[in-house]
């Protein structure tokens, strides 16, 4: 396929493979941000193509795993609701969180609906206008732009009856929560491509300065993820910390302008738990007042919901690229995709589903 | 169980959560869950040799009786229940009887009869009937079967979702034939018979979900005369199986298991329509669970490979079969894939439902 096929030819990954094998003299760690970037990277098999002295780590850029238990049972509570149709994009059905995932409110009768963008959220309000339509709105900077646009949708349609549980995380403040932690052990960073397509890059440079760390903007595809690490090493050998993009035929400094501008009308920074992390200040977008007719949270009353969760899970430690999938000793035994017991093993972004599915070491 | 045995509650990750007291839709998708089900739920009280062998169609045998011996059969039944009723490149009624057609030729058997059975929800237009049966005639036709008993229920309306049609088919098994899914032996060659996904992404773009048109059709087809063309070619065949729910990578899976061998896929040898990957790519999907309904997998014997392989070329649904990987011994029971960067990794089964991503 043109654009695709090229990022994944053989030769000219090995050609990179070469040359970081020339340039990298010590060990290094690397975290990928995305998800994304960790499914890629463990289904090419690259982790096994790199030198030895290259440790790759997995960074907490999986939306579903770091949407807060207490989010899920919010959206369990509103899904269970017999006057509402809840919709999601489809990983998130199969998120635990106290007791039930939203198939199980779905198999008791609930009306819990795929969708695959907001938009099909506000037609499903305009054909059910005697429903409440409640779109759960989980993702870093990627989605938020459709997701606001949503809602702009609705006021411009006059659909009433939709609503959005909303979960926005980004990027910068878990980047910055990794370096300052104590157990930190990440050396450079491939951030991730698609959350740079909508925000630029304009936003690492004081973090790459402050901690003095390579920041290399990277892709998805093998080539992609080769050219990142490259470039890291690169900066690293030569102590270098800058932020460097190698994601260029998509990426700009100031990324997408426009959306950013959708974003700031709908969205405020507010404070936010990360599933496994604790709450993170200022690290999760929230509705403006402006918008408040618009959140399921005020609408369904259940923002009193609280649940905590045990702080013996180590998806938070995977997620911060502390420690591996296998070294947690339900990985692959009792915590499998079919009876996941935590959200890294759910989502297709997952680092652990991503262990399982391709590797299962 | 270890989830009955150790109570990890507390120690890991908060919440375990399993599906063991509703049906999800994830039961349905042929993946794990499926298997799950079957293993747990149906086996244990049906438990007999020939459900045991959990192949395609079930292999008979009846015992010779005064001087006379019955040719062995082969017994399958499938329901469908997809929407919508009708789709690009086919329709419910073609699918109920290609999908039995395959399940009976999948053990080297020659299907003769069908019934089907139909359930009808209230309201449902006769002329949309009328279509699905004629549907299932030509289907028939071209396969070279009989439509020979059936049965009609009507539910009230909003009980079921149009029409369901489930089919049983028989067939026999000629002598000399021995086809199943643990017969597959190390040095063996894989062979697919087309490109994969074709179903499913013309079902997902029937059902508006794609976003964007191709002009892609479903690959629904009766695969037996092919195997009757590679069977009359080589007497090296062990294993035929159709990749349907679940895909390629789920039954390649099932094979690994029944015949304790290890599976080994060279992905660029995989034969995917650009408009499959493109589909695949932008849902974020792979290709290899997604749904085939005219498509076929031979494991046969080295020596034979090129044969079976030039066989298939000449017949109207194997034009493009290519061969996809070879058998080997270890690591039993699992699937691999050279990459098309070079590296190997592990080909799972699927896992619950096929889930669009994120972004």
């Amino acid at each position: 396929m043109k654009y695709l096929s090229e990022y994944r030819e053989a030769s000219l990954v090995q050609a990179i493979l070469g040359e970081i094998q020339r340039v990298v003299t010590k060990p290094w760690v690397i975290m990928e941000i995305c998800g994304g970037q960790t499914h890629a990277i463990m289904r090419y098999g690259l982790d096994q193509l790199l030198p030895p002295e290259i440790e790759l780590v997995h960074g907490p850029g999986c939306p579903v795993c770091v949407t807060s238990l207490e989010l899920i049972d919010k959206a369990i509570s509103i899904a269970s609701n017999p006057g509402v149709i809840f919709t999601s994009y489809g990983d998130m059905l199969r998120v635990p969180g106290t007791g039930r995932d939203l198939f199980s409110v779905r198999a008791s009768g609930g009306d819990v609906r795929v969708v695959y963008s907001p938009l099909d959220a506000i037609k499903i309000a305009q054909q059910n206008p005697d429903k409440e339509v409640v779109f759960f709105a989980i993702g870093f900077e990627t989605t938020a732009p459709a997701n606001a646009m949503s809602i702009l949708q609705a006021k411009d349609l006059r659909v009433e009856n939709y609503s959005m549980l909303v979960s926005h995380v980004r990027v910068p403040p878990a980047m910055e929560t990794i370096l300052s932690s104590p157990e930190n052990r990440v050396q450079g960073f491939l951030a991730a491509g698609h959350v740079c397509t909508v925000m630029g890059y304009w936003e690492y440079l004081p973090l790459a300065q402050k901690y003095h760390i390579p920041i290399v903007v990277t892709g998805f595809e093998p080539l992609d993820l080769v050219q990142g690490i490259l470039m890291t090493i690169q900066q690293l050998e030569a102590h270098r910390a800058e932020v460097e993009n190698a994601y260029s035929r998509l990426v700009s400094l100031k990324g997408n302008t426009e959306a950013q501008m959708v974003i700031t009308e709908l969205f405020m920074d507010c404070d936010r738990k990360w599933r496994g992390i604790g709450s993170i200040p200022l690290s999760g977008w929230c509705l403006r007042e402006k918008y408040s007719y618009y959140d399921a949270e005020q609408r369904f009353s259940v923002k009193q919901i609280t649940s905590e969760e045990s702080p013996l899970c180590i998806a938070g430690q995977i997620l911060q690229g502390v420690r591996k999938p296998f070294e947690c000793s339900a990985y692959g035994t009792i915590c499998t995709p079919e009876h996941p017991l935590g959200a890294t093993m759910v989502s297709s972004e997952g680092a652990c589903a991503a262990y399982y599915k391709y590797s299962q070491v | 169980m270890a989830e009955e045995s150790i109570s990890y509650q507390g120690l890991v990750c908060p919440v375990p959560l399993s599906h063991n007291d509703r049906i999800v839709l994830g039961h349905g998708s042929g993946g794990r869950l499926s298997h799950d089900l079957f293993n747990k739920i149906f086996l244990p009280p049906f438990n007999n040799p020939i459900l045991h062998a959990a192949n395609d169609a079930g292999l008979i045998q009846l015992s010779d009786q005064e001087g006379i011996s019955f040719p062995r059969l082969a017994f399958s039944t499938d329901a469908h229940v997809v929407s919508p009723l009708f789709f690009p490149g086919g329709d419910i009624g073609k699918l109920s009887v290609c999908g039995t057609v395959n399940d009976v030729a999948m053990i080297g058997a020659t299907p003769l009869f069908i019934s089907a059975g139909f359930i009808l929800e209230e309201g449902l237009e006769i002329s949309v009937l009328e279509k699905v049966v004629q549907s299932m005639q030509n289907a028939a036709q071209e396969a070279a079967v009989l439509v020979v008993a059936g049965d009609t229920k009507v539910v009230q309306r909003g009980k079921a979702d149009g029409l369901y049609i489930t089919t049983a088919g028989i067939g026999i098994i000629p002598p000399g034939i021995n086809i199943g899914g643990e017969k597959a032996q190390p040095d063996d060659i894989v062979i697919l018979s087309g490109t994969i996904g074709d179903h499913g992404i013309a079902v997902l773009q029937a059902r508006d979900e794609l976003g964007f048109q191709t002009d892609l059709k479903s690959d629904i087809a009766p695969l037996n005369h092919l195997i009757q063309n590679i069977l009359l070619s080589s007497q090296h065949i062990h294993v035929l199986r159709d990749p349907t729910r679940g895909g390629l990578a789920t039954s390649l899976n099932e094979i690994a298991q029944q015949s304790k061998i290890c599976i080994e896929l060279e992905e660029s040898k995989i034969p995917i329509k650009p408009e499959v990957s493109a589909a695949c790519e932008m849902l974020g999907f792979d290709p290899l669970y997604v749904a085939n309904e005219g498509k076929l997998i031979a494991i046969v014997a080295p020596e034979d490979a090129e044969k079976i392989l030039d066989v298939m070329h000449s017949t109207r649904y194997g034009e493009e079969a290519s061969i996809i990987g070879k058998v080997k011994a270890v690591p039993q029971s699992r699937v691999l894939m050279r990459t098309v960067i070079g590296s190997t990794r592990v080909v799972d089964m699927l896992s619950g439902e096929l889930l669009p991503r994120i972004c």
